[in-house]
């Protein structure tokens, strides 16, 4: 459960962010989604605790993000471009991550990790993958801790098709255990079967937060691409 | 040491860049100390290539290394972990790797062609200003989000410390050359680090006589036990001030 209060961010005259309120419940995928340059990774970073907040607050589960960094462990990053160290393996890159999280073992959800084979290549270096590679070391990452909250910044951007259909499914998986996903994406049509709700930004503000069967509904569309395109179509007028 | 630490330790220990230096000053310890059989001379000679090669590598390595780091800086930090353990430990792991890469380079010539006497000194400027260096471009990169404004502030740092302010200490030497500015000179050539460091090795070797009169100030001022406390003393605040003001910065910033 994710709650912005008021939250307003600004780099230097220009303002990401203007007075955000929203809140996120948890088993629900939601997808944010808007031009370029309107906030997403603005707030995603908030929440995440890579900006700092002056004006506002963000509630992770009833905690604050800004007293301290502990309710970082109940949350799952994969970033749009994971870079990591040249020099490690995909094995002693996953094995330093999990012991900044110290969980045993048995707790540790390693699914992804198996469908993606990655296990076979744990020696090879980070430097030496593919950009879609990569973007797998980093949704194994961010599923592996089990935790509440999971952000996934462009997550099927580099994979290929059966890799993000295995992402997709696990993405869906995750959301009926209960969990919190926040997606953000710019292919459109990916979203159709894993998202539940629709957060549509504009300059630092929202235009829509709807679930998805209403905006649907509401548009008289079958898809989401659809339904989005008509709403832009309307702001532009 | 840490996780986070070690595996950066690692990370850099197989760059190619930094087993490149080691062998650079490995091959230059080892043949300046191979060809001069005074000891001392030969230190001296070291001491020059020591000083000019050790403060450029470790601030223009680290301020790259630091750039390049910024995806996973940020993967680290959505993990529990507070900043400062993260800024901290890329500091630890950099300023470690450099040190090691030092003393390999140079710490094995100097034991095996040179006595430990003459070279101590040196081995613990070498230590000294790699950690130092790594200080400062912790600094440069994070005052700016620019790479290449980062990397020319790191350049201008070294250049600063190695020409500029030895510069400026001449000229204020002949303009007030008819004035007793010996102890004011000494102060001001102790506050640059690579400068006290050469001070430092110096007068270890026992030629300050060399120096001539503004030698025998320094052996005065530095030469000392408590001189010697002193130097070390400013080259642990040089160490610790920027990483303390680059880790300020970084607790505050939007990454």
């Amino acid at each position: 459960m994710i709650e912005v209060k008021n939250l307003t961010k600004k780099f230097g005259k220009f303002t990401a962010l203007d007075d955000l309120n929203l809140s996120f419940t948890n088993s629900k995928s939601i997808a944010l989604i808007g031009p370029n340059g309107c906030g997403k990774t603005t707030l995603i970073k908030s929440i995440l605790g890579l900006n700092v907040i002056e004006t506002g607050d963000i509630l992770v589960d009833g905690k604050s993000v800004k007293d301290d960094y502990l309710y970082r462990k109940d949350i799952g990053y994969m970033p749009q471009i994971g870079r990591y160290p040249e020099n490690m393996s995909i094995g002693q890159t996953i094995r330093m991550i999990k012991d900044t999280r110290k969980i045993s073992e048995t707790h540790l959800d390693t699914e992804l990790l198996e469908n993606f084979e990655l296990e076979k290549m744990y020696d090879k270096k980070m430097g030496t993958l593919s950009g879609g590679t990569t973007q797998k070391v980093s949704a194994v990452l961010a599923f592996m801790f089990d935790p509440k909250v999971i952000i996934l910044d462009e997550p099927t951007a580099g994979l290929d098709p059966l890799a993000s259909e295995i992402l997709k499914n696990k993405i869906i998986k995750e959301k009926n255990r209960g969990k919190l996903i926040i997606i953000t994406s710019h292919l459109l049509s990916e979203l159709d079967d894993i998202v539940s709700e629709i957060v549509f930004m504009n300059e630092g503000k929202i235009i829509v937060q709807q679930s998805v069967t209403d905006l649907m509904t509401e548009r008289k569309s079958e898809k989401i691409s659809e339904s989005i395109i008509s709403i832009l179509k309307e702001m532009k007028k | 040491m840490n996780k986070i630490a070690r595996f950066i330790l690692f990370d850099i220990l197989k760059n190619k860049i930094v087993i490149f230096y080691t062998i650079l000053l490995f091959i230059i310890s080892w043949s300046v100390l191979g060809l001069e059989s005074n000891y001392t001379k030969a230190t001296l000679s070291l001491l020059n290539v020591v000083l000019l090669v050790v403060p450029l590598v470790s601030i223009i390595f680290s301020t790259i290394y630091v750039y390049n780091s910024s995806q996973f800086i940020e993967l680290l930090l959505s993990q529990p972990v507070p900043r400062v353990k993260v800024w901290f430990n890329i500091f630890l792991g950099l300023s470690t790797a450099l040190v090691l890469a030092f003393l390999l380079g140079c710490g094995i010539p100097i034991l095996l062609y040179s006595s430990i006497e003459t070279g101590f000194s040196l081995i613990i400027m070498g230590i000294l200003l790699s950690v130092i260096f790594t200080s400062f471009a912790m600094l440069s990169a994070i005052i700016s989000r620019d790479r290449a404004k980062g990397i020319g502030i790191s350049i201008f740092i070294w250049m600063f410390f190695s020409i500029i302010y030895d510069g400026i200490l001449l000229v204020l030497m002949f303009q007030f050359a008819d004035y007793p500015i010996e102890g004011i000179m000494a102060t001001l050539a102790g506050l640059n680090p690579v400068g006290l460091s050469r001070i430092f090795v110096l007068l270890q070797l026992d030629i300050s006589a060399m120096l001539g009169y503004s030698g025998a100030v320094f052996q005065k001022v530095f030469g000392s036990g408590g001189g010697m406390g002193i130097s070390m003393l400013i080259l642990m605040i040089w160490a610790t001030v920027p990483f303390v003001l680059s880790l300020i910065k970084f607790n505050k910033k939007d990454l």
